[in-house]
Order: structure tokens, then sequence, then C-alpha cells
């Protein structure tokens, strides 16, 4: 879970740097595309490289699902079924966090946002706000349609709050948090890469929205 | 805390020190070389918890941190952070889990003690209780070991955990093993008072504290103001005036009968009059709060937590409460009682600490019973097996389960109108009047009249619900405080022929003529061990005690 | 002043369990909770009613007997042990909801009685160090950093009473585990079992079925001994290590609770 979980953060920090590139204009945009598709070339084939890292990418998502299936249901059998106190006087519990409480739920949201993200600017098969066959005009089309940036906004939360949670987890289960001082770097930093995340992926449809970009 | 003579800090700590303290300590009422196999011992004690990884506090350089504490003079008491009890059984619990995963050991939890079995004159077994299912077992052994602890709860409100009982213990008198000392009990003078009838359990807080805290009551028992507001004029700091050269740090039993004795007078302070002031105002004062919070900050928040009063502001209440029990079955050298091949352990035998425990002994006294004296005395008695096997259907062993189960019969079909705690309530009421810290030949007959019709009232009014063979708690306790009114009894008539004031135990009718306690070394210089007489009186057997090492003296801390 | 009891009633392990409602008149601030439930069951065998049973013990903070779940919060609403809460920690007229722990590894034994032997078992996993008596060296001969040992202390003051499990949402008793590893792994004399002590101890966690540590925090906030959330992390880390230097001939767990009931009795010293 830990591991699965630092590498798919280490590729959401990629993702959206390459993101941010909108706003560099459409060359370098489509440009830095291109160049993902011939990186490592000649040693690597045409898109030998991104073909690894989706290796990489897919075998972690898998993983990460089944290590949060596995968790999921060992809770489910200790806390010893559905109803656990019949008290409802505490439910949000006494300290945790809103994002330890939406991992799993928001764990699923993304799961279905990745598909949908992955039909329209990946493999190009629907075509909110029409098709187009570089990937700027595909991002740009898309994004000028308020529903789909809602849709986009609330998954780039959940993810927000995943990765708020996730990090100073991880890292808690990597043993990194052994000490007063080392708790409160970690909360400050999980706190810094979920807020840069959420922040960086919101930017470019917002701007694609309101018309900065087109 | 857990004191040892390991001399770490060269000042002069010795086993002979440790032995005479201890010896001096308990008021010339233990006997001398049980004790002094107790301070040998207790050098190795230390050894074998740290290397069990109990986190006794260190110091800086990483050596063993000590302090003085509980009226001695040297450093030897080896502490962490106030909680050194407990550390220490967590480090004997672990080393038990170990055994149980060896398959050595295996452990009952939930089960209870109720008879033991003895054939042919040896101690061959016990009747338990499964008390989730009822279910009635007997277990068979070569020898059986007693390590339940003591009896405090006889006075319903102590110190100790309120599961705690005399029936294992009681039951083996019962069946023979002789009784020693029952009414020596350690009253412990700074405790947190009774807050009320629905009181269930009284807590303990660090004698420490008397250190730097000041007692007092106010001078007039009508004078009902806010403890700031009286003047030093009308405050009388009785431990002060009384004793001028020790002060507040007069020993346990003094300090304890002072407060009842001024609290008898009607000087007594909170709910139903039963407390004193210990005031730290001037420690504030001289040392600054943040020093006072250093030395006693958790103290502090404890009796914050528990009385919801600021200790830092107003001036503590304690009072005085039952802690520790010095009596108990009597063993010799071996630990072996009366009975052969049954031996007791710990607080359950009345082994070390004569008419007085010294502070931070009980917890040496027990994990050197159970980690260096039993183990070779204990084989001593095995060499003579192996023993003939005893069938469940033994005579002896089908008599002590019948016993058992017609007891619980008769508790669960009497079904009348008072409930178990209310007559443990009452007799510990009656204890602690009578029986308590002072005593008197006429309170005493009146205790015993007064335990008698209890007794009687119990068997035939109690009201125990439900059934055997489910989890019943009140049945548990009945069973308990039926054994606590025996107990009781047999307290009284042993302080009834005591007859001298020893120890913390205050007998009117033997003082000096300043009124303080004044021991009889010609007429009592003696353990009183009794053989349960079943309905005729109880039989004393006298073992003498005799003194090369120590010599006699009397205590006085005028 | 006076307060509703909503308490949950079982009669044995096996039987289905519910919510009864008791007031209660006439109680003092100054009594503890279980004082409250002493009042109660008083009453109840007066009136011919089965009393609540519940466990208790030192009733000062501990021996970490009792404890059950008051308004949904493990220990109530102070951080403290149910034996030193207060009513003062409530208000007149309040409705006050009292259930057991639970956890499927801490079954019901009867209204709010769990059975905590799972911890035993984790604790037989390892939970020790091996030193039989009279071979211990002297107690100086190795010496411990002060800030170890404090640090040792911090974790070895848990007093195993359950309520980190009972308010974990993953039902995980990695908290009380952590802080059997922290004390005895910061130690010198915890070294050389250090790495089969956390394996055995941390796969006896799991087949006794507590769950996984999702590291919410909540067994941190309702710790009556305030273990801090460090320990955790400080097992993961042991753990990682003793995976990676030698992975599986480390010990396996002790047998489970099962097949531990169907054993011979064979006691060995009383």
């Amino acid at each position: 879970m830990a591991v699965t979980g630092l590498i798919l953060i280490g590729y959401l920090l990629a993702h959206m740097y390459g993101n941010l590139k909108i706003f560099a204009g459409p060359e370098a945009f489509n440009a830095y595309a291109h160049h993902l598709r011939v990186l490592g070339e000649p040693l690597l084939p045409r898109t030998g490289a991104l073909w690894i890292l989706r290796a990489v990418l897919i075998v972690s998502v898998l993983a990460h699902m089944y290590a949060a299936f596995n968790l999921w249901s060992r809770a489910h059998n200790a806390r010893g079924g559905t109803r656990r106190y019949y008290s409802n006087k505490t439910r949000t519990g006494v300290q945790r966090t809103y994002a330890s409480y939406t991992l799993r739920w928001g764990g699923l949201v993304i799961l279905l946002f990745v598909i949908y993200h992955l039909l329209h600017l990946t493999w190009n098969i629907i075509h909110p706000g029409g098709a187009a066959a570089e990937p700027y005009e595909r991002v740009v089309n898309g994004f000028q349609i308020w529903s789909v940036v809602l849709a986009y906004t609330i998954a780039v939360i959940a993810v927000g709050f995943h990765v708020r949670h996730g990090v100073w987890s991880a890292l808690t289960t990597l043993g990194a948090n052994t000490s007063t001082l080392a708790r409160q770097r970690l909360n400050i930093g999980a706190y810094a890469v979920a807020g840069v995340l959420t922040v960086g992926f919101l930017l470019p449809p917002f701007a694609i929205l309101f018309g900065f970009v087109d | 805390m857990a004191r040892r003579a390991k001399n770490y800090r060269n000042d002069g700590d010795s086993v002979y020190r440790l032995f005479y303290d201890t010896v001096k300590g308990g008021d010339f009422r233990a006997r001398e070389s049980n004790v002094y196999r107790l301070a040998e011992v207790s050098v190795e004690i230390i050894d074998q918890c740290v290397a069990q990884g109990v986190p006794f506090a260190r110091e800086y350089g990483g050596l063993l941190d000590n302090r003085s504490f509980g009226g001695v003079q040297v450093s030897r008491t080896f502490y962490a952070r106030g909680q050194t009890g407990q550390q220490l059984l967590i480090g004997a619990y672990q080393a038990l889990e170990r055994q149980i995963a060896a398959e050595t050991v295996a452990m009952h939890t939930r089960h209870e003690m109720l008879e033991l079995i003895v054939v042919d004159g040896r101690a061959r077994g016990v009747v338990i209780r499964d008390m989730v299912t009822g279910g009635i077992e007997t277990h068979f052994a070569d020898a059986v070991v007693l390590a339940t602890g003591g009896y405090g709860n006889v006075f319903y409100l102590s110190t100790n955990a309120v599961g705690c009982n005399v029936t294992a213990t009681w039951r083996a008198h019962r069946k023979g093993a002789y009784f020693a000392n029952p009414c020596f009990t350690q009253i412990h003078p700074t405790c947190i008072p009774v807050s009320g009838e629905h009181q269930s359990k009284l807590t303990l807080m660090s004698e420490s504290l008397r250190n730097d805290g000041r007692i007092w009551v106010p001078k007039s028992g009508e004078d009902k103001r806010d403890p700031r507001k009286i003047p030093e004029q009308d405050r009388d700091y009785y431990l002060e005036r009384i004793y001028p050269s020790f002060g507040n740090l007069v020993p346990r039993d003094i300090a304890s009968r002072a407060a009842k004795n001024v609290c008898d007078e009607g000087r007594g302070v909170g709910p139903g009059g039963l407390g004193v002031y210990l005031d730290f105002a001037d420690a504030i004062a001289r040392l600054g709060r943040p020093a006072v919070e250093a030395k006693y900050g958790n103290l502090f928040s404890m009796y914050a937590q528990i009385t919801g009063e600021d200790p830092y502001q107003t001036p503590m209440r304690i009072y005085p409460a039952v802690h520790y029990t010095m009596g108990g079955l009597w063993v010799d050298y071996d630990l072996q009682a009366s009975i052969p091949g049954l031996y007791v352990t710990g607080e359950a035998n009345f082994s070390d600490h004569g008419a007085n425990r010294l502070g931070a002994s009980a917890l040496m006294q027990g994990l050197a019973d159970g980690y260096f004296v039993l183990p070779n005395t204990i084989n001593d008695y095995l060499a003579d097996g192996p023993f003939p096997k005893v069938a469940e259907s033994h005579p002896a062993a089908v008599e002590a389960v019948q016993a058992v189960r017609a007891r619980i019969d008769k508790l669960l079909s009497v079904n009348g109108s008072r409930t178990v705690d209310s007559f443990h309530k009452e007799l510990g009421r009656v204890m602690w009047d009578y029986c308590g810290m002072e005593r008197s030949e006429e309170g005493l007959r009146k205790a015993l009249n007064r335990i008698r019709e209890l007794k009687k009232e119990f068997w035939s009014d109690v009201r125990v619900l439900g059934t055997n063979e489910e989890l019943n708690q009140a049945l548990e306790r009945a069973g308990r405080v039926a054994d606590f009114f025996e107990l009781g009894e047999l307290m009284c008539i042993d302080a009834l022929v005591r007859r001298e004031s020893c120890g913390g135990h205050f007998r009117v009718e033997s003082q000096t003529p300043d009124g303080e306690a004044l021991r009889d070394d010609d007429e009592f210089a003696y353990v009183s061990a009794w053989e349960f007489g079943g309905d005729r009186r109880p039989v004393l057997h006298k073992e003498p005690l005799f003194y090369e090492y120590v010599e006699m003296k009397q205590r006085s801390y005028k | 002043m006076d307060i509703t009891l909503r308490v949950w009633r079982q009669a044995n392990s096996r039987a289905k369990g519910k919510m009864a409602v008791y007031k209660v008149n006439d109680i003092s601030e100054h009594m503890s909770f279980l004082e409250v439930l002493d009042v109660l069951n008083e009453r109840l065998t007066l009136q011919g009613e089965d009393p609540i049973a519940f466990d208790s013990d030192c009733r000062e903070g501990i021996c970490g007997m009792c404890g059950v779940v008051i308004n949904g919060v493990a220990h109530g609403p102070q951080q403290t042990t149910t034996c030193q809460l207060h009513m003062r920690s409530f208000s007149d007229g309040d409705v006050i909801d009292v259930e057991p722990w639970r956890a499927d590894p801490f079954p019901v034994i009867k209204d709010l009685v769990v059975d905590r032997s799972a911890f035993d078992r984790i604790i037989q996993a390892g939970g020790y160090i091996s030193a039989p008596t009279g071979t211990a060296p002297d107690a100086h001969a190795t010496p411990v950093p002060k800030r170890d040992a404090d640090r040792a202390f911090d974790a070895a003051t848990c007093i195993s009473c359950g309520a980190c499990v009972a308010a974990c949402p993953n039902g995980s008793a990695m908290l009380f585990t952590a802080a059997k590893i922290t004390h005895l792994g910061l130690l010198p004399q915890g070294q050389p079992e250090r790495y089969s002590r956390v394996v055995g101890m941390v796969a006896q966690h799991d087949v006794e079925g507590f769950g996984g540590c999702t590291n919410i925090g909540e067994c941190t906030a309702v710790c009556p001994k305030e273990i801090p959330f460090e320990t955790i992390s400080r097992l993961n880390r042991d753990l990682i290590s003793a995976l990676t230097h030698g992975g599986s001939h480390w010990p396996k767990a002790a047998p489970r609770r099962d097949e531990l009931e169907e054993e011979e009795d064979d006691i060995i010293g009383f």
C-alpha cells in the first residue's frame, strides 16, 4: 500500500508538471506529449519508456487496489460486522482527519474518474466538446464544458484528500514517523504535497473554462 | 518503588542495613531469619528485572537512578516514574507469557480457586470455578502454591483492587493451614478521602507528598471557612506541634493515627469530616510553582482528576486508608504452610514485614519469594516424590467439590432482601471503626458481636440473582464476602488477644503516659498462628520471636 | 444529577444483545462512572433484575481491566480509563450510551465484559525478553541511554486495556503491539530478540483477526496512557528491517485460539 501509493504520487507530480505545460502554449504541450512517446530513443523503441512507465503504473494501481480491498475486508471482519456501535454520538471519530475518513470511498471515486479520464484524453474514445487530433485541442475542447470541469474538480479534490492521508500514512508505514518532530514535519509535508497536486491539477481546467487559455 | 541493598550510591548501604531497617520497621514482630534472607536476595531482584526489560529510571550516564524513600536514610529505591510496581508486574507477566508459549505453564484466566484438596495430610490440588461458564473443575498436583495477595478488602474500602479477596487463603486456612497475625494491617496516611456513600475504592498518593506538604486542620471544628481564608492562627499543624523533631515526616502509622484523632475530635475537613489538609502553599511560595510541579505534577493531576479540585490553588485533602496486610497464612522458612505441600508467597503469607511494612518492600518480598526463594525450597519437598496419583473420585476431592457446589447453591437460594455489597460495606465499616488504627477491648468485643450477627443475617438475607452457569459477578462477590466475615472475626479475636500497641496498631490499653504506642515485648514477642476451630473457637499457636542480631528497641519520634 | 443510561445487554457470547434504557437519579458529580454502574446494579438487584456485568479491578487507572465505549468513544469523553472518569464530565439530564469494546477478536462474554485474551497470545508470540531467573548480569553492567530508557518507558506504560482496538476504525491492535515492540526494542536487553519479536507478534496480531493499521490515529486519541503514535512507526521500521534481513527464518506465530482450546489441560505449578 505504502510503496505503490508513493509510486502513484510520484507519477501524479510528473503528470501535473506536464499539465502545467498547457500555459506554455499548444506547441510546447503537444511537444511534451510527443516527447513522452519518443523518450529513451534510440535505446528504447518508440513509446518504450512510456510502456515501461505504464506497466509500473498498472502494477502499482492493481497492487494498491488489492491491498486496499484486503485492508477493507480485514477491517470489516475485525469490526465484527457493519453496525459496530449503536451510539451515533461520535460518528466521525475523536480526532481523525476528514481525509482519513474519505480514503476508501474517495479511492473509488478516483478509480471511476481514471477510467473516464483515460477514455477521454488518452484513448480518445469519448470526445466531450468535440474530437481533435492533437492533445492540446482535446484538452481545451473538453474543459470548455462546465460539467467536465466539475467532474474533474471533484476527482482532483478526492485525490487531494487521498494524498493528504496517503503521504502521511505511507511514510509512517515505512518507519519515518518516529518522533513528535517527524510527525509534525510529515503532516506539513502531506498537506504540502496534497495542496500542490490539487492546485496544480485544477489550474489548467479552470484557466480553460474561464478563457485564459484557448 | 522497589528496594534493594545495592549500595550503588556508596552511601553505606548493605545487606545488613536493609535487614536492620526492615526488622526495626516491622516493630520487631517479623522473623529475623526470613528478613535477612530477603535482604540478601534483594540485590538479585533488580538484576533480574533489568534483564527482563523493566524500564527503571536512568541517569544521564545510562546507569540506574535511585532514591531514598519510605523512612530509610539511604538511596536504595529503584523507581520507574511512580509506577514501579506496575512495571515490575509487567516484567513478570511477560516472563509468564513466555512460559505459557513454551507450554511449561497452563494459564486459566477468569478462574477462581474455591477449595483446597488435602489428601493424606498433604495439599494435592484445588477446586476452581470457571467464572464464565460456572464449571467446577478439579486440578491435582504434587504441591500447591498460593500467590493470591492480601485481604485488605475486608475493610471494603482500601487501596487494593476491588477484585482482591481472601478466599484462596481462607479456604486453605479452613483446611488446616494456620493464619498468622491476621490483625496486622497497614494503614497508609496519604490517600484521597472518601467523597460519599457510593465510594468503591480509595486511591493512594505517594507518601513523598509529605516531604513538602504541611498537614493541618482548623483549630475549631466549627470552622467551616474555605481553607484559603483560614488565617494561620486558626490552623493547627498538629504533626509539627506534637512531633516537633520529625514534624510532617513521622512514620506512616503515627501520621495515620494522628489524622484519625483530629477527625475523631470533630476537626476533620471535607465530606463527612474525614480528611485533613495537606497544604502546598508554603512549598509553592518557597520553591516556586514550577519546582513543585516538576516534583509532584503527576500526583497533583491525579488528585485533580479524582476530586475535581486544583491542589495548586486549594490544599489537598487526605485521609488514611488500608493499604497492605502484613498478616497471612503462616509459613516456615521454606514458605511452606502448616499443611505439607502447600506453599504461600508474597502478601498472601505473613513472613517478612512484622507489624508494619516499610515503603517499597512489598514488591521486594513478592519478587524475592517468587523468583529466588520458592524455586529453591519447593524442590526439597518435591524430592520426596513421586507422590501417588490422586483420582478425581478420591473421597477428599469429591468432598471438596461437593462443598463448593453446596455453598454456591446456598448463596443462590437465599434470595433475601439485601445486596452483597451492602453487607460488605457494613462489615468494612465495623472493621475500620474497631479493628483499624486504634483498638480497644470494648470496641473489639462489640465488633465481634456485630460481625457474628451480620454473618448470620448474610446467610439468611443476602440476595444473589442469576445462576451458577453464567458470568455472575454478584455470586463471585458473595462467596468472597462470606469468607471476609469469617476472616474479620478472626482478625478481631487476634487483635483482642494482642494487648499491646505495635506497628500501626494502637491498643488503647497499652500506651505510654503521654499517649504514645507501648509495645510489650515480654508478653507479645510472638507470631500468633491461628488454627481453624470450626464451630468452636480458633486455636492460638505461638511462634516465639528471637532477635539475635538486632536489639529490640522502643520506637520514639518525639 | 439525573441521567439516563442506554446500556448494551447481552446474556452471553452466543446471545443477541440489545440496548436497554435505565434512569439513574440523584447521583453525585464526584462519583466515578463505574460507581454509577455499581449504584444501578444495587437497584437492579433489589428489583430482581439481572445486574449489568462489567469488568473493573484496581479502579485507579493502572490495571487495564475496565473499559467501555461511552457515547461512541472508548473510555468516554476524557482521555483516561473508565474508572477515572467522573460524573462531573457529564451534565444533568444527559443520555449516555454504554457499549462494550467491539472487535471480532474480543468476543463479548456478557453485557460489557469482553474476552481480551487475544492480547495475551500476541505477547506470547514474542513480547518478552528471555531472561531465565538467576542468570541475570548485574543491573549496572549494561548502561541504557536516558533518552532510550525514557522512550521505552513511555511505551511500557501500556496497560493492555484494548481501547486502541475499540477506537480503531479498522479494528486494529497495532498500537498495543507497537507499544510492546517499542518498549523492548529500545532497550539493549531486547536487542537479541528484536526482529523475531516483531515478526512473531505482528503475525499473531493478524492471525487473531485484528484489522490492518491505516495510521488514522484514533487509538492514540483514546489511549489512557497516551502511548505515542510514533511507536507504530517504530514497529514498522523493525518489521521492514526484519523482513529484509532474513525473511522467513524468524519463528512462526503461536497457535490460534481455537487450536489452544483443544489441548489437554496440563498444570505445572499453580
